[in-house]
């Protein structure tokens, strides 16, 4: 992947650590981080793309009742326009294509002519809604949950962490299949925030264990000393110092929201018709495959790129918060290795 | 020790029955179990409406009424009483009686795909660790993460729609062309070149043996008809098997290692001596049978692993039973093979199956079943096992990658063990502990994913009897369902608890 925009501009190639290590002037902790992520191309890339991805979805149709700059909604009933195949053609006119244009559809159009392209960008606006909505609540409930019983341990903790175990027994799919039975016909707003009330159960275990080591440090002893209160030690002094782990795993959160999202939809647990799903719109063209295979395409393409996106800045804020990993080099090591001698268990 | 696993056991029930009551009143507010009576305009609709409501006690508000269904599955801990009794579906059939056939296709569908996940992505992983940075590292990083952002149901339809309906084509006319020839030539070359590695030339040579292989036995087969007629035939079998023997053996004790040489040798020879002569014994062998088989050629190779002797048995046997297992299994393969005529006329020449897990009205002995069942399951352990498979790579390459950086290792360099050594018998060993842990999580998922490859190839399991129960607003399949599943990730979670204390000496349990 290259980069796509300005950031090939900066002209020295100085790995960012090795900069910060060079650099006399001391840096933050923040900085530190924020020029790990920037050297990592490919994260960069995955943050301006789906970026550009989600604002596309939403100039597309617009927001509710604000129109868009896309003729078409996406529960519209239009005439059949060439078989509702599509008319998205990208091969320009002097290599013997027709030319780049959208025309009428450009992603066709379903079995009673809806178009395509508009229902396409409606799922993608509801599977970020849900992304957004579903990592933010189960981020901050497993924050909360993981921090109150980090720091006050014993039985405040047994408690808060069996709580954890009876909501983690069950598996993501199953509990979300109830939820999204209950509750996915009142929007795909209402899905969102109650889905994030039941994935909390593994942030809350990572930033506990964060609070646990991090509460025995120095730092909150000089608080205390100080007179913090208890709320001010775990927000303003030990949240801080465990940020690294929360954004992170609300990242991976995130990618897998997406993923959880369609695949109940595409159960019938999620967004119902006539709102759009990703999921939705291939659980419903599943048995159109062999005669229109566009309407099974389109929905999965985006799928796959949003996840996989999301997914790549994950990783990228793995590395600029925890560069520990990217240390080790086997081929280093292999240049020293002496040549293999005789097998111990052959000797006699 | 006892203590502890006592606690943990209680702990474990108390957790379970916590979940079942949050599940219980979440699906009961959720779920309306007389849908279907009150729209339908049956002239005894409020007769049928009252006898639902009395058999499954409607009338009971939820959390109450999780009461009563707990009492029913406490009498399932009454031992050889056979009281079970998981309350009823809408249609009046008890849940203990369908769970036990859903049970077995799903648990069938979760353990191969399980085992295979394992198996792939531990290797991959290490292999990726130990070419780490290199072309084959970054494709298989790549791969991983597109894997990890597909979504499980995308998998199983394209499946379904390209390789089960591609193949069965296929098979209409089953020649492959020039064209097809060479480019899977190339592919498959690529492969091998960039997983032994090495410099340019080795790399050069082992593209070109590799692809032209390829390509040359497919040319065969494809002449041959070997599609219609499969069967891997005397020759054959005894490459392989000469094969297998050479590489158990260099892969766990290094060729110069003349005992586990002799120990692959034994072994191979009395498999293909059972290849020739138990060929009339298969003919009439059940599972029962193949099963006896199967421990008694484990066992001969354990046996003849201690008998070769040295001072590191151990070792000698493990050679033994790989060897002694795969081989086994290739005579198994080929008399499998045999069957394949049979399937096909069965199934009017479509043997890959789409739908359901068994082809309905096929009689016969356990090979044509076994490949039926074969034909059928591939594709959904496919859409399965890829959930996980990455998850295993990614594992295990950063737990390699993290053990070979260890002290210990650079010891084991030092003092001039061979890079064989290092790696299966000091760092992976090591490597695999972390791996315990990955594993309970993973059973749980794969038995949420199964719902969704359930649903797409249309298998009778555990998952399809939770998305008809959950659909029909029927409480007690569904709560069926949540018992068995939760009580398996539970189960799994406290094993590997167990395997990690074992393994690591480091962990001590209070």
């Amino acid at each position: 992947m290259s980069t796509p925009t300005g950031l090939g501009a900066t002209p020295p190639e100085i790995p960012a650590d090795e900069l910060a290590v060079a650099s006399s002037v001391p840096e933050s902790q923040g900085r530190l981080i924020w020029r790990r992520f920037v050297g990592n191309k490919v994260a960069v890339a995955s943050v301006i793309i789906l970026l550009l991805i989600i604002l596309f979805s939403f100039s597309a149709i617009g927001i509710g009742p604000i129109p868009g700059w896309w003729q078409y909604g996406y529960k519209a009933l239009n005439p059949q326009v060439n078989g509702g195949n599509p008319t998205l053609s990208l091969v320009p006119q002097f290599l013997g294509g027709n030319g780049i244009s959208l025309g009428e559809h450009p992603f066709g159009q379903d079995r009673i002519g809806k178009d395509y392209f508009a229902m396409t960008m409606r799922g993608i606006q509801n599977s970020a809604l849900v992304m957004v909505v579903l990592g933010l609540i189960a981020t901050v409930v497993g924050v909360v949950v993981g921090a109150i019983a980090g720091y006050y341990r014993g039985t405040v903790d047994a408690i808060l962490m069996r709580v954890t175990d009876v909501f983690i027994v069950i598996p993501a799919l199953v509990i979300g299949s109830v939820v999204g039975h209950w509750f996915g016909a009142l929007g795909a707003p209402v899905l969102a925030i109650m889905l994030g009330f039941f994935s909390w159960m593994g942030i809350a275990r990572l930033v506990r264990g964060e609070f646990l080591s991090l509460r025995e440090r120095e730092f909150v002893e000089a608080a205390r000393v100080a007179g913090a209160s208890d709320m001010r030690i775990i927000f303003k002094h030990i949240l801080p110092n465990a940020m690294g782990v929360v954004i992170v795993s609300a990242t991976l959160i995130m990618a897998s929201a997406i993923l959880l999202e369609t695949a109940l939809s595409y159960l019938g647990y999620g967004i119902r018709s006539p709102d759009v799903s990703l999921g939705l719109l291939i659980s419903s063209n599943q048995s159109a495959f062999q005669t229109r295979p566009w309407l099974f395409w389109w929905p999965g393409a985006f799928i796959v790129s949003l996840a996989l996106l999301v997914n790549f800045v994950g990783d990228g804020l793995r590395d600029a918060f925890d560069p520990r990993h990217r240390r080790f080099k086997l081929s280093k090591m292999r240049e020293t290795r002496p040549e293999p001698e005789p097998e111990l268990e052959t000797q006699p | 020790m006892v203590s502890f696993i006592l606690r943990r056991i209680l702990v474990s029930i108390l957790i379970l029955i916590a979940a079942s009551f949050l599940m219980y009143v979440m699906v009961g507010y959720s779920a309306d179990p007389l849908q279907d009576l009150t729209s339908s305009n049956s002239p005894n609709k409020q007769q049928l409406i009252n006898a639902r409501v009395s058999l499954l006690d409607l009338d009971v508000p939820p959390p109450l009424r999780w009461v009563l269904w707990l009492g029913g599955v406490a009498k399932c801990a009454v031992p050889f009483a056979n009281a079970c009794d998981l309350g009823s579906t809408v249609s009046k059939a008890q849940v203990v009686d369908i769970l036990p056939n859903a049970l077995a296709a799903t648990v069938q569908l979760v353990t191969f795909a399980l085992v295979l996940a394992i198996l792939l992505g531990v290797t991959i992983g290490i292999i990726t660790a130990l070419r780490q940075y290199s072309g084959l590292d970054n494709t298989v990083t790549f791969v991983s993460f597109f894997l990890y952002s597909l979504p499980a149901f995308l998998v199983a339809v394209l499946l379904k729609e390209f390789i089960a309906i591609g193949f069965n084509d296929f098979l209409r006319d089953p020649v492959i062309g020039g064209l097809a020839l060479v480019v899977i030539g190339l592919v498959i070359g690529a492969i091998w070149q960039s997983l032994l590695g090495g410099d340019a030339k080795r790399r050069l040579v082992v593209f070109l043996v590799s692809g032209l292989a390829t390509s040359g036995v497919l040319l065969l087969m494809s002449a041959t008809g070997w599609f219609m007629h499969p069967g891997l035939g005397a020759i054959p079998i005894i490459l392989l098997v000469a094969a297998i023997a050479l590489g158990s053996a260099t892969l766990l004790a290094g060729l110069r290692n003349r005992r586990a040489l002799i120990t692959a040798g034994i072994n191979a020879a009395i498999a293909l001596v059972a290849y020739f002569t138990l060929q009339p014994l298969f003919d009439i062998s059940s599972a029962g049978t193949l099963f006896i088989l199967a421990l008694a050629t484990a066992a001969v190779g354990l046996v003849s692993g201690f008998l070769a002797g040295g001072y590191d048995r151990g070792q000698n046997m493990r050679v033994g039973l790989v060897t002694a297992l795969l081989s086994g299994a290739v005579v198994l393969l080929d008399r499998f093979m045999q069957s394949w005529g049979d399937l096909l006329t069965a199934t009017n020449g479509r043997p890959i199956a789409t739908v359901g897990s068994k082809t309905p009205g096929l009689s016969g002995d356990v090979w044509l079943g076994g490949l039926d069942a074969f034909a059928h399951l591939t594709l959904p352990t496919i859409a399965l096992l890829l959930i996980s498979f990455a998850g295993y790579t990614r594992y295990s390459r950063a737990g390699m990658l993290e053990v070979l950086s260890l002290d210990y290792i650079r010891t084991a360099r030092a003092k001039g063990l061979p890079e064989r050594t290092v790696i299966v018998r000091h760092a992976f060993r090591n490597m695999l502990i972390p791996l315990t842990t990955l594993v309970a999580f993973d059973v749980g998922a794969l038995l949420g994913g199964a719902i969704i490859t359930e649903k797409v190839f249309a298998i009778p399991g555990m998952g399809s009897l939770f998305n008809a129960g959950l659909q029909r607003g029927d409480l007690n399949p569904v709560m069926g369902y949540f018992l068995i599943v939760a009580a398996m990730a539970i189960t799994f979670n406290f094993l590997a608890d167990m395997a990690y204390a074992g393994l690591d000496p480091r962990v001590r349990i209070r």
